[in-house]
């Protein structure tokens, strides 16, 4: 029950907050922050009551399910569950609802109401997919976190958003297409073999197929995983969704929408076609190196400052996708934390970006310089998470990254080694970032104000965070671990003949 | 008294998260003390338990875990402290060191704006330092190893409204990673291999699975040495270091003189055990230590800038620690750390003095003169650059260096070609140094002095001068007294020095070749200045000369091959050539939809005609077909 309570919260809420939009713009704030605050509570109870080390997977491999029948004549059954992995996730969606609605407190000011239904709507579609187990469910919710995002891009987005929307709509359709292709295909392969037509996760894991098929029917589904995520060659919708999107949205963008991509590979790809992956694996992990790499010397040419934070991006989500397909354990759960530190702090450079944005007025790093003498709180803040960009040990990116490679070594020492070249990279582009924003003399006489109190708070959490998956990030690798090790399991026996 | 060890790299950590908090609000005064303070109790702190592990631990090793880092099965780094000799010594240096210069800073930032943040870096540096000195596995080690480039970072870009240094803080963060990513592979190869992060561990199994010379231990030392290379500023990654000078002379006594500089030598010395089972790695090291304090030592004999100077300096002290450390004399190159820590942070000081006191004049040909104007800092610097030419008996330099040479003479890696490398070095070395001297504090005065160094300045200036002169006395050659004070304590960590061979002309060698190089800087800078000029003045004097100022065209080199071609091509795809091919599907659609948009004409002849050869061209396909 608590897991459809997670989705249906702020989706009742996004409903309110629309309605309450006509009688003042406080009001759909307020009630999109209390409802992920009331989430977020949820999953920190349900994290309390995670039993950890002990082995709950002896009988179930789920920590928390519902099911309930719903299409039955088909096969489509109302299927979530929870194990670590997803927890940790939901509760980063939780955490980042929260921070997108304190990144739009000053910056929406028209039709708020709307907005906030938007916003609270795509969490709850990100969440949905997080807990989906069943193909159809999980087909319904990546669907439904589209549209939402695509109107906060087009109605709230800066001068080029028409363009942005359009192009993020059209990849992510293409790729939503080809998976729901893979979906039914795998469905009647299932349903033809076994005599049972069913679209449940855990029916469909094992089916047989010879292996050009599942090698296409996997590629059907890696074209919407590789999209979201993004992997090279398909990310050139994000730099200009990121960057036309408002605040708030591209906190969702970069923390959220992108980790579905890589959940996706890790729970629906990986597992059901485990040999398919095994083939595609080492042109997965070169393509996530060129992307560590390629992202990072992109980011560096940037001038506009949010399009420099999205292709860092890029850079990051290649060490993901470098970590799923070595397939190790200590390379998965770096993925893990990559992907939290990642969703954190790049949302908070995300804020920082937009906070500067609602100051001057401009995004164009030329035209900034010897800021830090004006906001001296604000450079901190961004100079803290550009050092977690560039894996500063410490800080939990560094954490991440460097599971991936200790991972990543055994299977390629050769794409570690370029891999950590890229840490070169993203030293050039954090540092120059600073360097043209915040040191530096002053250019046109900005008179701004140091960042309010609100936005000391979220910073404050965002960078206690960091720390936190810095310098202990056990409490997270536990949670993560044993579920991880139960997918491994899983293909692991699959992929034994 | 042990179980305060935590609190050696904790207390000044502790400063830097008060002083980043609070610190814009407090006063000057409390600001400075807070930082000098914090680092004041870990030195003392430090003293304590080296008293305590010297006297009363009866093991080697003191370990302190405080929480395990990361858990996975075999992977269990920790946030854990280990002490010997070896971080002993280490630990005094650098929160001895570190307190008298942040003292020093007290009085010297005063005016400077920053204050508090000043003071918060190079709290935090201290606190990073030692944790990478004392960390027990290689992945807290490369937490401390990247702790302290960041504070060096943050402290040559100190002051920021100058680009210049911001571009000097950058150069420096992202040449010496450069060198980190090489560790950083050297530990991902070490974890894979024997299967641990702890250090002690990971040497002992390396000795057990590693065949002397074989592939492994050679690329696992080979890529920690290119960690060590980047930090330590030695061939080809000592670019860094004379721009890193843009930094408040404090930082560059402490940061890049005394301490963080020589952490390579430290993750060398840490690790000879593997660097043993790689004897082409250690030739290696002896030969880049011996050419790098070659370069340095003629590129310092070229500068005018009083700080310039002492960069070149430092690298090429540097490169006599690698040239020990790659003849297997790893206690000598420790010891020479020792030294050089005091008088280089010396000689550091008094040039900050001068150089306030002169209105940030850094320009020696625009000094001179300055013995009569501040005596005080006069004798201290004159100590110092004593100290660093190695003169013979009374100064700490002169000891350690000896003992390097010496080694480097007798050892079975090193040779003659080595040893005549750093004799000629330590020839330049006292050239260099008593050119400094000459040229800033003999001859007329050329400008007026402005601000004396006040209380809080001076007694660092006067502890530094007493230790540079002392701490020789830890280790002696057998001529002279034969102490071996130093090389037995550090026994238990590293192996013992070989017996060294009495030679009358090598230990002779070294005394001469420092009072000949004072004698020569006294005569071309001092009593015939006109010599040099004619020598510079030649065309081929003044083009070496232009070579060896710029440091012998590395930063040429590297802008034509490296800077340069990756920022053009970044700039060049700033638009990124892969959207153009989704631009191209785009395009195509919309031409042929605007191409049959065309056929679209509203008139029925036309379609009539279209119908009618659709029709035959259909029929054609199915005759022929």
């Amino acid at each position: 029950m608590i897991l459809a309570l997670l989705i249906l919260i702020p989706s009742v809420a996004g409903a309110l907050a629309w309605f309450f939009g006509r009688m003042g713009n406080r009001w759909p704030r307020w009630i999109s922050l209390i409802a992920f605050g009331i989430d977020l509570l949820l999953v920190l109870l349900l994290w309390a009551n995670y039993p950890g080390e002990v082995d709950f997977t002896a009988n179930r491999a789920w920590f928390v399910e519902v099911q309930a029948p719903w299409i039955t004549s088909l096969g489509i059954g109302f299927h979530l569950a929870i194990d670590g992995i997803s927890l940790l996730l939901v509760m980063l969606s939780c955490f980042l609802g929260i921070m997108a609605t304190i990144a739009s407190w000053t910056e929406i000011q028209e039709r708020v109401g709307l907005f906030h239904f938007n916003l609270t709507w795509t969490v709850a579609g990100i969440i949905g997919v997080f807990l989906a187990l069943d193909l159809f469910l999980f087909y319904f919710f990546w669907e439904l976190m589209l549209v939402p995002m695509y109107f906060l891009i087009a109605l709230w987005g800066h001068e080029n958003r028409t363009y942005a929307s359009v192009k993020f709509f059209l990849f992510t359709q293409a790729g939503g297409l080809l998976m729901l292709l893979g979906i039914l295909a795998i469905y009647f392969i299932h349903g033809s073999q076994t005599g049972t037509y069913t679209f449940d996760y855990s029916e469909l894991l094992g089916t047989r197929m010879n292996p050009n098929t599942a090698l296409l029917l996997m590629l059907a589904f890696l074209a919407a995983f590789l999209v979201k995520l993004p992997a090279l060659p398909f990310h050139t919708w994000l730099p200009d969704a990121h960057t036309e999107a408002p605040t708030g949205g591209s906190v969702i963008l970069a923390g959220l929408l992108l980790k579905t991509g890589a959940y996706g590979i890790l729970r629906f790809a990986v597992p059901l076609f485990p040999g398919a992956a095994l083939q595609i694996a080492p042109w997965a992990m070169v393509a996530g190196v060129v992307g560590i790499v390629y992202g990072a010397v992109l980011a560096f040419a940037q001038t506009d400052l949010k399009r420099l934070v999205a292709y860092t991006s890029v850079s990051h989500m290649g060490f993901v996708l470098l970590g799923i397909f070595a397939w190790k354990e200590l390379a998965l759960l770096g993925v893990i934390i990559q992907i939290l530190c990642h969703g954190v702090g790049t949302g908070a450079l995300f804020m920082l970006v937009g906070s500067l944005q609602e100051r001057v007025h401009t995004r164009d790093t030329q035209r900034m310089g010897g800021l830090w003498g004006i906001a001296p709180r604000m450079g901190g803040a961004m100079l803290f998470f550009a050092l977690a960009s560039l894996g500063l040990p410490g800080m939990g990116n560094f954490v991440g990254e460097f599971l991936i490679l200790f991972g990543t070594y055994s299977v390629s020492a050769l794409l570690t080694a370029v891999a950590a070249g890229g840490l070169i990279v993203s030293t050039i582009y954090a540092l120059w970032m600073i360097q043209r924003v915040f040191y530096g003399p002053k250019k046109e006489g900005w008179k701004i104000s140091d960042l309010s109190l609100r936005e000391m708070a979220a910073m404050t959490a965002m960078i206690l965070g960091i720390l936190w998956l810095g310098l202990y990030p056990r409490p997270f690798i536990d949670t993560a671990r044993h579920s991880l090790d139960q997918i491994q399991n899983v293909v692991e026996s699959m992929r034994a003949p | 008294m042990l179980d305060l060890l935590w609190l050696i790299p904790a207390l000044p950590c502790a400063g830097f998260v008060v002083l980043v908090m609070v610190g814009s609000r407090l006063s000057r005064p409390i600001a400075a003390s807070l930082g000098v303070i914090s680092v004041g109790l870990s030195a003392a702190v430090a003293l304590l338990v080296g008293v305590d592990f010297i006297w009363f631990w009866p093991e080697n090793i003191y370990a302190q875990r405080l929480w395990t880092w990361i858990a996975v099965d075999r992977f269990t780094p920790a946030i854990g402290f280990s002490l010997d000799a070896l971080s002993l010594v280490m630990i005094l240096v650098v929160s001895v060191v570190g307190f008298l210069i942040l003292l020093y800073s007290a009085g010297f930032m005063i005016r400077s704006e920053g204050y508090s943040r000043f003071f918060a870096y190079m709290n935090l540096f201290v606190g990073s330092m030692l944790t990478l000195v004392m960390a027990d596995n290689l992945l807290l080690l490369y937490l401390g190893w990247e702790g302290v480039g960041l504070c060096s970072y943050l402290l040559i870009g100190f002051w920021y409204s100058d680009p210049a240094n911001g571009r000097a803080a950058i150069k420096a963060f992202i040449v010496t990673r450069v060198g980190d990513a090489s560790m950083a592979v050297g530990i991902f190869l070490i974890f894979v291999s024997l299967g641990t992060l702890q250090i002690q561990d990971a040497v002992q199994r390396a000795q057990i699975t590693w065949a002397v010379g074989s592939g492994t231990a050679i690329a696992a030392s080979a890529l920690l040495l290119g960690g060590a290379l980047g930090k330590s500023a030695q061939l080809p990654l000592q670019t860094w270091l004379p721009d890193a000078m843009a930094g408040p002379t404090p930082v560059s006594a402490l940061i890049h003189a005394a301490t963080m500089v020589t952490a390579g030598v430290y993750l060398i010395a840490r690790t000879h055990v593997l660097f043993t089972l790689a004897p082409p790695v250690l030739t290696a090291i002896a030969v880049i230590g011996a050419i790098t304090l070659l370069i340095a030592g003629v590129s310092a004999l070229t500068q005018h800038d009083i700080k310039r100077v002492l960069a070149y300096s430092t690298i090429s002290q540097v490169g006599y620690m690698f040239l020990a450390l790659g003849v297997g004399a790893w206690s000598a190159a420790v010891f020479h750390f020792v030294t050089h820590a005091c008088f280089k942070a010396l000689l550091f000081l008094c040039a900050g003095v001068v150089i306030q006191g002169l209105d940030e004049e850094h320009n020696m040909f625009k000094m001179g003169g300055l013995r009569r104007l501040i005596p005080g800092t006069f004798w201290c610097f004159l100590v110092g650059a004593a100290s660093l030419s190695a003169l013979p008996i009374v100064t700490a330099g002169f000891y350690s260096k000896d003992l390097i040479l010496m080694e480097a003479w007798s050892s079975q890696a090193g040779g003659g070609w080595l040893w005549l490398a750093g004799l000629a070095g330590a020839f330049l070395t006292s050239m260099y140094a008593f050119r400094m001297v000459f040229l800033t504090f003999f001859g007329e005065a050329k400008a007026t002095f402005h601000k004396r160094a006040d209380i809080t300045m001076k007694i660092p200036l006067v502890i530094l001068s007493a230790l540079s002169i002392v701490t020789g006395l830890i280790e002696t050659p057998r001529s002279l007294g034969n102490i071996t004070f130093f090389s037995d304590f550090m026994e238990s960590v590293l192996p013992e020095l070989p017996a060294r061979a009495l030679n009358a002309a090598v230990e002779i060698s070294v005394p001469l070749a420092s009072v000949i190089g004072l004698y020569l800087a006294y005569l071309l800078f001092l009593r015939r200045r006109g010599w040099t000029e004619r020598i510079s003045g030649t065309p081929a004097g003044s083009l070496l000369h232009a070579y060896w100022f710029s440091g012998w065209g590395f930063d040429w080199l590297y802008d034509r091959l490296i800077v340069m071609p990756f920022v053009r091509a970044a700039n060049w795809n700033k638009e990124d050539v892969i959207d153009l091919g989704y631009g191209a599907i785009a395009w195509v659609s919309t031409v042929s939809s605007m191409a049959l948009a065309l056929t679209q004409t509203g008139k029925i002849r036309w379609y009539a005609a279209a119908i009618a050869l659709g029709a035959l061209l259909f029929m054609g396909i199915v005759v022929l077909g």
